[in-house]
This record gives C-alpha cells, sequence and structure tokens, in this order.
C-alpha cells in the first residue's frame, strides 16, 4: 500500500507545530519555515458518518460509504473514507485509495501489534 | 459621521418553488418592496450591497442590479461569506453609515437555487466550501461535513438523534404562522426520525430545503424602530479538518464582540435569529454562544423556552429549515422577521413586545461567525 501523498504533513521549522491541509505559513506561530512530514497514518476516530445520499451518480453508484474524521498521531485532523465496522474512538490506519481521476485516504481498524508503515 | 445605524424596512418574498422566476427578477422583487415599506425615493439610496448567488455567479450583481433598479449608488459591491454574507452585508451597512460614507443603504440577496438548478449541481457547488484535495475527493457535501460535526456532537455531548429533530419540529411550527414560509405541513419528532436518511446521524428532516427566494433591508442613519447596536464576527478556521475543538468554533467571540460593543449582556437579549442550516447547527450555535448550557438546548426546546410565547422566542419565521434556504437571502430572513417583530410589523404572526434580537450567521462549516445586536427603538416604522 502507498500511504505518501494524501498523508503528507506540514510540520513548523520553529515551533514544531504539524498541519494538515498543506498551508503556507504555520497558524501558531506565523513562521514560513513549514517542512514536509510523512504521517504513519496511524489515528483515534473523531467523527463518523454514513452518507446516503451522495452528491453525483459516480459516488451514488457507491452508496452507503462512511466518511470519517481522524485525529492522527502526529496532531493534525483530516478526512478521509473508513470501513463499514469504524466507529468513534477506535484506532485506525489510512493509507492512499484511488478511485478513476481522484484519491483520498482509506481508514480500516488498526491492530496495535500490526507495523504502520513508514 | 452619524451616531446610530437603524434598519428602515426589511421584506422576504415568498420562498420555495418560484418556477420562472429569474434570479434578478426575485433580486428586483424584494427591492422593490423593501423601498416602498420604507417610503423612500429611489434618488436617496446611496449604497448597495448584494450577496452572490450560485445560479446566477455575475462577477459584479450589486451594479448590475443598481441599473436594472434604477438606481446610482455612490457606493456598491458584491459579498461572499457563504450562509454568513447576509449578516456580514448588514454589519458592513452599519459601518458605512456609522463612518459617514453613506446615508441609505440598500442589502439585498435572492436567486432561483431551486428552479434554477438541479439538486446535485447546489450540492456539488456548496461542498466546494470543504477542501478540494482532502475533503471533497472523500465524496463528501455539506450534509456530510454537518453530519460528521453532529457525530462528534452527540458522542461528547449526550445528544441524540430525537433531541435534534425537536429543532425540526420547533422551525416547521413557526413556518406555519409565516404566509412567505416554503415548508408548512406540520411535522412530529417520529416523522424527522423516519424521514429518508441522508448522511448519519442526520435524516431529511434534519436538513434545511433548497428554496428560491429573496430578501431586502434598508440600513439608514435616519431614526428608525430597529437599530443596530453592536456587531461581531469571528473566521478561526475555513475547513472541518482544521476545527479543532467542537466547542469553540468561533461563535462565542463573535458574539462576546458583538455584546461588548452594545454594551449589554445575554440576559438583555429577549428574541434570536440563529442560523439553522441543519438541527445539529441550531443545537451548536444555542449552546456555544451561551444561550443554553451543553447538551440542553433541546430540552429547552422542549419546555417550550424558544417557542413563540416563550421567554426567548426563536426564529419565528421558521428559519431556514422550514421557512428555507435560498442561500443569502436564507440567512437574511432571520434579520428580517426579527425586524418584524422588533418593529412591531408581524402581522398576524406578531408576539409579544420584544426589545433586544440577537442575530447569528454562519459560513461554511461553521466557518465564519457574525453576530448582530438589534434594538427597538420605539419608533414607528
Amino acid at each position: 500500500m502507498n500511504t505518501k501523498r494524501n498523508l503528507m504533513l506540514k510540520r513548523c521549522g520553529r515551533c514544531g507545530n504539524t498541519w494538515s491541509l498543506r498551508p503556507f505559513a504555520c497558524a501558531a506561530c506565523g513562521s514560513m519555515q513549514l517542512h514536509d512530514l510523512q504521517s504513519n497514518g496511524v489515528g483515534t476516530v473523531r467523527a463518523c458518518s454514513v452518507v446516503t445520499r451522495a452528491p453525483d451518480a459516480r459516488w451514488r453508484a457507491l452508496a452507503p460509504y462512511t466518511v470519517v474524521l481522524v485525529a492522527l498521531q502526529e496532531g493534525p485532523t483530516v478526512m478521509g473514507q473508513a470501513d463499514a465496522d469504524v466507529a468513534i474512538g477506535d484506532l485506525v490506519v489510512g493509507s492512499r485509495h484511488a478511485l478513476s481521476t481522484t484519491d483520498y485516504i482509506r481508514f480500516g481498524r488498526h491492530q496495535p501489534n500490526e507495523q504502520p508503515e513508514s | 459621521m452619524n451616531a446610530q445605524a437603524h434598519i428602515l424596512s426589511a421584506v422576504t418574498t415568498k420562498f420555495g418553488r418560484r418556477d420562472n422566476a429569474t434570479t434578478l427578477a426575485l433580486l428586483a422583487e424584494a427591492a422593490n418592496d423593501c423601498l416602498a415599506l420604507a417610503g423612500v425615493e429611489r434618488r436617496d439610496i446611496d449604497g448597495v450591497l448584494c450577496g452572490y448567488a450560485t445560479t446566477f455567479p455575475h462577477l459584479m450583481l450589486a451594479t448590475l442590479l443598481s441599473e436594472k433598479l434604477g438606481l446610482n449608488p455612490a457606493y456598491a459591491h458584491g459579498m461572499q461569506l457563504g450562509g454568513a454574507t447576509g449578516a456580514a452585508m448588514v454589519m458592513l451597512a452599519r459601518e458605512l453609515i456609522l463612518s459617514g460614507r453613506c446615508k441609505q443603504i440598500l442589502v439585498v440577496a435572492g436567486e432561483n437555487r431551486l428552479s434554477g438548478q438541479s439538486t446535485d449541481s447546489s450540492m456539488q457547488t456548496l461542498a466546494q466550501v470543504g477542501d478540494a484535495a482532502m475533503e471533497v475527493p472523500c465524496g463528501a457535501s455539506v450534509p456530510t461535513y454537518y453530519a460528521l460535526l453532529a457525530s462528534e456532537y452527540m458522542h461528547r455531548t449526550g445528544l441524540t438523534k430525537a433531541d435534534l429533530a425537536e429543532f425540526a419540529v420547533l422551525m416547521r411550527r413557526h413556518a406555519c404562522t409565516h404566509p412567505h414560509a416554503h415548508l408548512q405541513n406540520a411535522i412530529t419528532v417520529d416523522d424527522v426520525l423516519q424521514s429518508k436518511p441522508i448522511s448519519s446521524p442526520l435524516q431529511l428532516l434534519d436538513c434545511c430545503p433548497i428554496s428560491d427566494g429573496a430578501c431586502a433591508i434598508l440600513v439608514g442613519a435616519r431614526p428608525g424602530p430597529v437599530a443596530i447596536i453592536g456587531a461581531g464576527q469571528a473566521h478561526q478556521h475555513q475547513h472541518l479538518s482544521r476545527l479543532s475543538d467542537l466547542y469553540d468554533t468561533g461563535a462565542a467571540a463573535a458574539a462576546a464582540r458583538a455584546l461588548a460593543e452594545a454594551r449589554i449582556s445575554r440576559n438583555d437579549i429577549d428574541y434570536l435569529g440563529i442560523y439553522d442550516s441543519f438541527t445539529i447547527t441550531l443545537a451548536i450555535l444555542l449552546e456555544e454562544l451561551g444561550f443554553a448550557q451543553r447538551g440542553q438546548a433541546a430540552n429547552a426546546v422542549r419546555q417550550g423556552r424558544y417557542s413563540r410565547d416563550g421567554p426567548l422566542p426563536l426564529n419565528t419565521h421558521g428559519g431556514l429549515l422550514s421557512f428555507g434556504h435560498s442561500g443569502v437571502a436564507g440567512g437574511m430572513a432571520h434579520i428580517a422577521e426579527a425586524w418584524a417583530q422588533l418593529a412591531g410589523q408581524a402581522k398576524a404572526r406578531q408576539i409579544a413586545e420584544k426589545k433586544r434580537a440577537f442575530i447569528h450567521a454562519d459560513g461554511g462549516v461553521l466557518s465564519s461567525h457574525i453576530s448582530l445586536i438589534l434594538s427597538a427603538t420605539g419608533d414607528t416604522a
């Protein structure tokens, strides 16, 4: 599995805060010295929704599907899809998932003895 | 410089399906009704602020509308701040009056959001408030963003789906009193729980409808029945992924700024106009704004606190959930209704005399927050 790209975070070279969504400046200290940080993809489910009413025909064919917010161990929260059996509070691990022209993170339950990819 | 800005008149068109009504026709209908209600001459309008329209994304909607309405403003432009746009325009109109830049400003918004496009098209346009690379590609849309908020908020507070349904039932009960409301058939908590699943935990009746409609508000320097005595904003994040603490979305920060400016406390407020794109939006906002304890807003609904005859009436027009959501105008309708109730202009749906209204709107995913405080002056409209 390839965990790169979508799980690439930005870490502030001055204060050490870590951010998702690729900002151009650190929201904590204002520094523009942000460095790539590869997440190991492991985190805890903060929010979880099963989507029945999809926004377009392509997603409608795949509904119902589960969308989650996951607080990564490195700090930031990211949005992704998830296996149907995940719930708030679960430890999960995500990897990049491609679907035609788009890609997103797909999370599944993480067994603590399983080695996360690095 | 002017000492105070007043809302001189405020109107909505009928909301709902308005077949054959273009965005411009809806805007003109609201604007003309608003000017007529205030009894002002067109030549005395020196400012025009116009909200964006998703079905009519013109580059210069404020000046286009001015030409169509025979207005010749000295100051005009559009604004885009999602659902917070209407309240933000009223706040800006007040600033322009206080600074002395303008004397009489027409604030207007509307669109044929229902009849002018498909539901899929509307959902895809609105979904773009999410991150284009990381959130939208998950198959998410605005209902899913708010569903995620709801799941976390329910997990944290113990709020239930039946609790959320109370807000939908209350808004529908209020909409039944307003002839311009989109949805007026009575509903029960069970109807909400049995309605179509959209994005768990939200069902269809937890979500506002998509409507056609427009709203216009005239803000001026001269005396009027309602003064705008405080305003505040907060913009702490754009994307849901960057909302780090669900108990601190920015709503309380905006409210604190508005209350400080008005030099009053929450206890002085006797009417609420709160943004209600989804039932969960109302629960979170009422609680963060400090008008209910955490997790207790639904119980307050059951106790009649926010009913028309209760101590703190909420969205007596039916809110976005039932009066309807035609984009910027949907959020402005809360202000129009507060004006009507404070000015004694609400006709058959007039509630007992109220002195001070608190208005709150949010844009995006609880991203942009605007609070306004309106005060009845005792002057007649």
